[in-house]
């Protein structure tokens, strides 16, 4: 692997950039791997990166039915933050955020993991009481989150209307400065350079179309458009299609795929210093290091594969945003687009061992999978490894939706009374 | 002098002049001209600064492909709107445009080093550096790399201008008033069917425009469409968008081009629901791929054409094509027998039709076959260009003042990619075509691969002697993607489309690739050696071109972007001085503040007034669900966790509502009229949501019961009168109803009159004092409630808000869900054991209840939380643990739900979560505050009045 | 925005018309205590989710108010029919 560095850049411009090598190596299948992942976004080959560094097993192959990073994780805001309230929760984000800082490092590749804060606006009362309780905990948790007053707000996030006589004014903000966003492509193809670079095999063009078990039950390779491909362990992480691909090794889940959209607009010079997300108005929005004003949404109601999403959820999500930053009014929408999340009944994902012997699952991120790419990878490479979840993912079992153990980030910010 | 205005010619009206500024420089235009045709009609061809490596600009195109000329529109008072197409923007008096991504100026701009470094930069550098030292990331580096992106500067006021949004619906929608889309129009207005035309141009006919023989054509079918009543003519309007079932948005373009906006809208979203869709949106020419065809005056053959013919504007006064596609040889005519000199049409292929010789001889321009050009010189504007046969021998200089590009055509299948149709590779086109319709949709005209361009060749880049890892030959003109970016990511291992555009950027800019895609396609299929059908296509995706922000928001702005639900007697609360909180999509009087009194001290006296006399409140908010039929006993019984059959008409109960997984969803008190009739309260944010639950039980689930649901939530006001005076007050008042406790007892409900206004009268207490609410139909609300107001005066009765009515609730321990509970919480967890009928065989949410951690020990439960230091109020959401010694992370075994400080008690008061706190009773806990930790003791839930006395008096 | 025919109406509408009320044919236990815990959770909580051909209950909630029964496919996002709540599983 040639190091990448301002050296490397340097010496190779000289030679016109002829020599750089490919970033990972296209491989074909071999008959066998003592582990499989299946789906080439930044958690899968976080995955197979983590296992070849941390866990010595270097004999993997990421399979990927399309291109590398083609799934939600080319297709999302790109969000990093780990303010969350439940303990299991911020332990898990947490530990993604941890790794965040000092990936490109670790990779050799910038992942580009901008420190820039997320601030998440509170609109009534009960956002207040919500917000602090989340702060306490955090606090408590060892989690960076502040509360910030309204003109502590504006401070930190120019572009931000307080009115109080808006709709839906802004009453303060709860803020972690550690949160941010990163690059979405590069992580994946950081982590495919890395790992490929301690051998594991990045498999392309190649769906899954079904998982071989034994008469033990055990898995014993899956089944593919290239041909059969035997190993003992197989993690998947397919996000939206993850229903599909345990459906093929008989299980059924507890998820439900949705469409959400985002969008970018024309890029600008640097105008928006920060992450703000409400939950009230349902958007979210930051600048990526292009200038681009990049905007989320809620899902779209239905369940779907289309990747194609409806015109009055834009509209809904253009006039959020344009409500708390009217001087975006002018800007304009250059492209929107639509991925495929994966939703499980308490929103929290499932991350560990399934009823079936050799077969991992990560899956149910929903829409906030991007922001623990490299946390998912670590532990599902951890659970692949050692036959069982490590302590910060056990809790994210499959089995908490029959003893009733949710762990519901979103019915904690539930609006009543 | 180079680009200049050609007498005679044109669609412009030059019997009028119009001035406008450009970087502060005043410029003539006429109207009908765009900002470029205008500048070129100034000799102004540098127009802008490339993203990356700030390279001086010209225009490309003519149209909405175009990539180069972005400039800035300053009108004033907050409308400053970047980014924008020189070839978009109509020119009006007074127009003040700005060039943008550079500095200081457009001519100097200090971020052009990039340009000379450019080979340290190629595509995915940042991939490769700035990691070290890496606290330099977010400090310098990331700071410099967002400087240099970006394009033009943001707007920073709150736009001024309104914006519309409307739905239309029609038989027939064309998109694109060229030729085809006209003949599509006139001939589906004959068949009588209702038609949409619409067109992104300020004026309609598309290529015609740029055709005069077509003109006399144009306009007596414009005037026929016009004067149909089945046919709208829509132009300045872009289709953005095709989505679901021939649903497709398009923006409207109203004021940007007036020199008065007028109070109007800006711009109007149109929803339009078409039986049919027409796509006859035409073609895009592509610019071909040779060093130095981003010097400004290298442009579109097609655009040199419509420059001339359309604005008479000639690009300069000795012209030099690079054609691979017949087309360009027809502009070049057209422009030579203008008059412009025509120094050479130089074209890849070894031959083309003879008739094209001829002409080319007939007017006397020289052609050079079977050669490319390989540079052009100059920097702001070409000075020449150099030339070369394609084996790269005979190279030599022709001078020149623009390069015209004719590298065949794209149809724009944009919006049929939207609507999931599938495209087929024509080799004929070097482009994809539609194929198969997934929606009512077609193509026509060239969109649709029929239209006579002529013939001609596709090739990614031509042929150059020069080494091609040396030379910048532009792909994507705005991102500065270059032929070599390309072949560095297929060498870095991009293999698939996708990979090349993220990695490279090809195709991302504000022109989303019109005219780069198409040729970054043809350089990867020769670096990959794979046929181009076989590396893929990226998916087109909304919108068409840029759409602004407000126009997508529509109509839904402040006030409309959400109704704010407002009482019957909302305006007396604020006539006497309400504090406003906003609760679902609700505004409620928070607290009456008198004088000059904070909300602690207001709402310690509304308190205390409550307490001691009387308060009357606003719960008009509450959700209300009418249950009627035979089976309503029955259907409640199943919805709620407590029994229903037994009880009796004229009482109340407390109803608790789970989900089927068990956790508390909703509580209200509901009372029973008749047998067959209940009148249902729900929380104010729970209204539409039990509605929706109970509705899908009982049609879905129970389609045998007979019963009736109704939303009767905004039919009546609700006037909440509590405390000791509460009878007192309403008294003389009533009248049809024995208001005495023995006959009208707590938890009961009386139909009668007050004020001579029928009423459902409840005796319920929600602050534990005595008290009704008073239920009369809205339109009397204010007029029922000012009455009771009234006669309350001799009682010294106060008005109270929803914090009062929070304290007194908290007082009493009455839980509001929500808050006390949140989505995780069973009725055992919340301590309302009482409210689960114990002997039901079934409701919704039982059989969660059995679950293994729905019964293990543990679980967080609502408790009282009295501190130690009684002048101490916990924050509301304030984390409890066991130890305040731990180390963080610290193990917390439950949070402060409510909070408050209670006048009537004269301390501090709270509800909480605490694990097993159930079972910790007298158990002193800790919660740490930054900078402090506070002590407290686990109690009961009742702070005030614990046997129920002052309910029953 | 996808158009819904409402079986009840028999009516062809916009979708913000209409919503969704997850995946059809999940019935309530008729005596939910006799499950286990694993039946309990299949019904509280699996869901097929297929890629195609999906069962799906919509509710025209600014229309008539009716559940009704739909069968879509998933990829395409097409209906193949809508069917009033009670009639068989088409």
């Amino acid at each position: 692997m040639t190091r990448f560095s301002a050296f490397s850049l340097f010496a190779k411009a000289l030679g016109n950039n002829k020599t750089w090598p490919e970033l990972w190596p296209d491989a074909s299948p071999k008959p066998a791997y003592d582990a499989i992942i299946v789906g080439g976004g930044g958690h899968g080959l976080g995955a197979a990166y983590y296992l070849a560094k941390k866990y010595g097993i270097t004999n993997v192959a990421v399979i990927e039915k399309g291109w590398l990073g083609g799934g939600n994780t080319g297709r999302n805001t790109t969000i990093v933050r780990s303010n969350y309230l439940y303990d299991e929760s911020a332990h898990l984000y947490d530990h993604a955020v941890k790794l965040w800082d000092g990936l490109s490092q670790d990779l050799n590749f910038n992942v580009m993991y901008s420190k820039r804060g997320v601030m998440m606006l509170a609109h009534n009362v009960h956002d207040v009481q919500s917000f602090q309780r989340h702060i306490h905990a955090n606090r408590l948790n060892g989690v960076d989150n502040e509360w910030l007053t309204p003109e502590q707000a504006k401070e930190y996030c120019p572009p931000l209307s307080i009115d109080p006589g808006a709709r839906h004014p802004i009453l303060g903000a709860a803020l972690q400065r550690r949160g941010g966003t990163a690059r979405h492509d590069s992580v994946a193809w950081g982590y495919a350079r890395a790992a490929a670079a301690l051998g594991v095999d990045i498999i392309q063009n190649c769906a899954v179309t079904g998982i071989r078990r034994g008469p033990d039950g055990a898995v014993q390779g899956v089944e593919t458009e290239r041909g059969f491909i035997a190993a003992k362990k197989i993690g998947v992480s397919a996000a939206g299609n993850s229903s599909v691909i345990m459906k093929m090794a008989g299980l059924d889940f507890p998820l439900e795929s949705y469409p959400l959209q985002a969008l970018v607009s024309e890029p600008v010079k640097p105008v928006f210093p920060c992450v703000v997300m409400s939950n009230t108005v349902h958007a979210y929005i930051s600048q990526s290091d292009k200038g681009e004003l990049v905007i989320g949404a809620g899902t779209d109601q239905f369940v779907s594969y289309s990747q194609r999403g409806a015109l009055h959820i834009v509209e809904h999500t253009l006039a959020a945003i344009t409500e708390i930053f009217p001087m975006f009014r002018r800007m304009r929408m250059l492209r929107s687009w639509g991925g495929i999340v994966d939703v499980t009944p308490d929103r929290s994902p499932i991350l560990g061992k399934t009823p079936v012997p050799g077969l991992y699952v990560n899956c149910g991120w929903g829409t906030g999978g991007f922001k623990a790419t490299p946390g998912a990878g670590d532990l599902l490479a951890y659970t692949m490894a050692k036959d069982e979840p490590h302590r910060i993912n056990a809790p994210f079992n499959l089995d908490r939706f029959r003893r009733g153990q949710l762990i519901d980030e979103a019915a904690a910010a539930a609006v009543a009374h | 002098m180079s680009a200049h205005r050609i007498a005679g010619l044109g669609r412009i009206d030059r019997s009028r002049t119009v001035t406008f500024t450009f970087d502060g420089k005043a410029m003539q235009g006429c109207p009908g001209d765009t900002l470029a045709s205008a500048l070129l009609a100034n000799s102004v061809v540098l127009m802008g600064r490339s993203f990356k490596y700030h390279r001086p600009r010209g225009l490309l195109g003519a149209g909405a492909e175009e990539p180069n000329a972005l400039v800035s529109v300053d009108r004033g008072g907050g409308r400053f709107t970047p980014n924008l197409r020189a070839t978009a923007v109509e020119i009006y008096e007074g127009l003040n445009v700005r060039s943008q991504n550079r500095w200081p100026s457009l001519k100097t701009d200090f971020g052009a080093i990039n340009d000379r470094f450019g080979r340290f930069f190629p595509a995915g550098f940042y991939n490769k550096t700035f990691m070290w030292p890496r606290s330099f990331w977010d400090k310098l580096y990331e700071p410099t790399i967002r400087r240099m992106a970006g394009l033009g500067d943001a707007p920073i006021e709150a736009d001024p201008d309104v914006y519309a949004a409307t739905y239309a619906h029609c038989d027939v929608l064309i998109v694109g008033a060229g030729p085809a889309g006209i003949d599509a129009a006139l001939e589906a207005c004959a068949a009588r069917k209702q038609v949409i035309l619409i067109d992104e141009q300020d004026e309609l006919g598309g290529g015609a425009l740029a055709d005069p023989a077509l003109w006399p054509w144009l306009e007596s079918s414009l005037n026929d469409l016009a004067a149909a009543p089945n046919v709208t003519l829509l132009s300045r309007t872009t289709a953005f968008g095709f989505y679901h079932d021939n649903f497709i948005g398009a923006g409207q373009r109203l004021t940007d081009h007036l020199a008065e906006p007028g109070h109007g809208p800006r711009e109007r979203l149109w929803r339009i629901r078409a039986g049919e869709v027409i796509l006859a949106q035409g073609a895009i020419e592509r610019p071909l791929v040779f060093a130095g065809n981003d010097v400004p005056g290298v442009m579109l053959a097609s655009a040199a054409r419509t420059y001339l013919v359309r604005f008479g504007v000639a690009v300069g006064d000795r012209v030099v094509l690079m054609a691979v596609h017949d087309s360009g040889w027809r502009d070049a005519f057209v422009l030579a027998r203008a008059g412009m000199k025509i120094a050479a049409i130089v074209d890849l292929r070894a031959q083309v039709a003879p008739d094209l010789m001829a002409e080319a001889a007939e007017l006397g321009v020289p052609v050079e076959m079977n050669s490319a050009v390989i540079g052009v010189s100059g920097r702001h504007a070409v000075t020449g260009a150099e030339i070369a046969d394609s084996a790269g021998g005979n190279r030599h200089k022709i001078v020149c003042d623009a390069v015209l590009m004719a590298g065949g055509w794209t149809p724009s299948v944009h919006l049929w990619s939207h609507s999931k149709g599938s495209l087929a590779w024509s080799e004929e086109w070097g482009a994809y075509l539609a194929d198969k319709p997934n929606e009512n949709v077609r193509c026509v005209g060239a969109c649709a691969g029929k239209w006579n361009y002529g013939t001609g060749v596709s090739i990614g880049a031509l042929p150059t002697p020069d080494d091609p890892a040396t030379i910048k030959a532009f792909v994507d003109f705005q991102n500065d993607v270059t032929a070599k970016d390309i072949a560095l990511a297929v060498r870095e291992g991009m293999k698939s489309v996708e990979h090349i555009k993220r990695y490279t950027t090809n195709g991302m800019a504000t022109d989303q690739g019109k005219t780069s895609n198409l040729n970054a396609l043809q350089l990867a299929s020769g670096a990959l050696d794979r046929p181009v059908q076989a590396i893929g296509l990226t998916t087109f995706r909304p919108p068409y071109t840029p759409q602004t922000f407000g126009m997508l928001a529509g109509d839904a702005k402040g006030a409309l972007f959400q109704p704010t639900r407002k009482t019957a007697i909302d305006p007396w609360a604020e006539e006497h001085g309400a504090v406003f909180e906003l609760v679902a999509q609700w505004r409620r009087a928070r607290y009456f503040p008198q004088g000059g009194e904070d909300m602690h001290a207001a709402v310690a006296r509304e308190c205390l007034t409550v307490r001691s006399g009387v308060g009357i409140f606003d719960a008009s908010t509450l959700g209300k669900i009418e249950v009627v039929g035979p089976d309503a006993a029955e259907f409640l019984n199943r919805m709620y966790t407590n029994p229903w059959k037994a009880l009796e008409p004229g009482r109340c109960r407390y109803g608790l509502l789970l989900r089927e997984d068990g956790f508390i969803t909703d509580d209200g008190v509901s009372a029973r009229l008749a047998p067959d009739r209940f009148h249902l309260t729900t929380t104010t944010g729970g209204a539409a949501r039990v509605l929706n639950m109970m509705e899908d039980y009982l049609q879905t689930e129970w389609p045998d019961l007979d019963v009736w649901l109704t939303s009767t939530t905004e039919q009546y006001a609700v006037i909440a009168l509590q405390g000791p005076k509460a009878r007192e007050v309403i008294a003389p008042l009533v009248s049809g109803i024995d208001l005495s406790s023995e006959s009208f007892p707590h938890m009961a409900v009386r139909e009668g009159t007050i004020c001579g206004v029928p009423t459902r009268l409840f005796r319920v207490s929600f602050t534990g004092e005595l008290g009704f609410e008073i239920n009369v139909p809205a339109a009397f609300g204010r007029y029922v409630w000012e009455q009771v107001w009234a006669a309350g005066q001799a009682h010294g009765i106060t008005p109270y808000g929803t914090e009062t009515m929070h304290v007194l609730r908290a007082e009493k321990g009455y839980i509001i869900v929500g808050q006390d509970t949140d989505g995780t919480v069973t009725p055992y967890d919340a301590a309302l054991d009482w409210a689960v009928g114990k002997k039901k065989a079934d409701f919704v949410g039982k059989r969660s209840l059995a679950r293994p951690d729905i019964v293990a020990p543990g679980r967080k439960q609502l408790v009282g939380l009295l501190t130690d230091d009684p002048a101490e109020v916990l924050e509301e959401g304030a984390q409890i643990v066991a130890d305040p010694r731990q180390p963080i992370p610290m193990k917390m075994i439950g949070h402060v739900t409510s909070s408050y400080w209670s006048a009537t008690l004269g301390r501090s008061v709270a509800l909480a979560l605490v694990q097993g706190g159930h079972e910790r009773m007298g158990e002193t806990l800790h919660v740490p505050m930054p900078g402090k930790t506070i002590a407290a003791k686990v109690s009961g839930m009742v702070f005030h009045d614990p046997d129920g006395s002052r309910l029953n008096g | 925005m996808i158009l819904i025919h409402c079986p009840y109406c028999d009516q062809t509408l916009p979708e913000l018309e209409f919503a969704y009320a997850g995946e059809g044919h999940i019935a309530r236990p008729t005596d939910p205590s006799a499950l286990s815990d694993e039946d309990w959770e299949r019904y509280l909580f699996i869901r097929d989710n297929p890629r195609g051909r999906h069962h799906e209950r919509w509710r025209h909630i600014h229309g008539c108010g009716r559940f009704f029964n739909a069968v879509r496919d998933t990829v395409t996002d097409k209906f193949e029919m809508t069917y009033k709540a009670g009639e068989p599983r088409q």
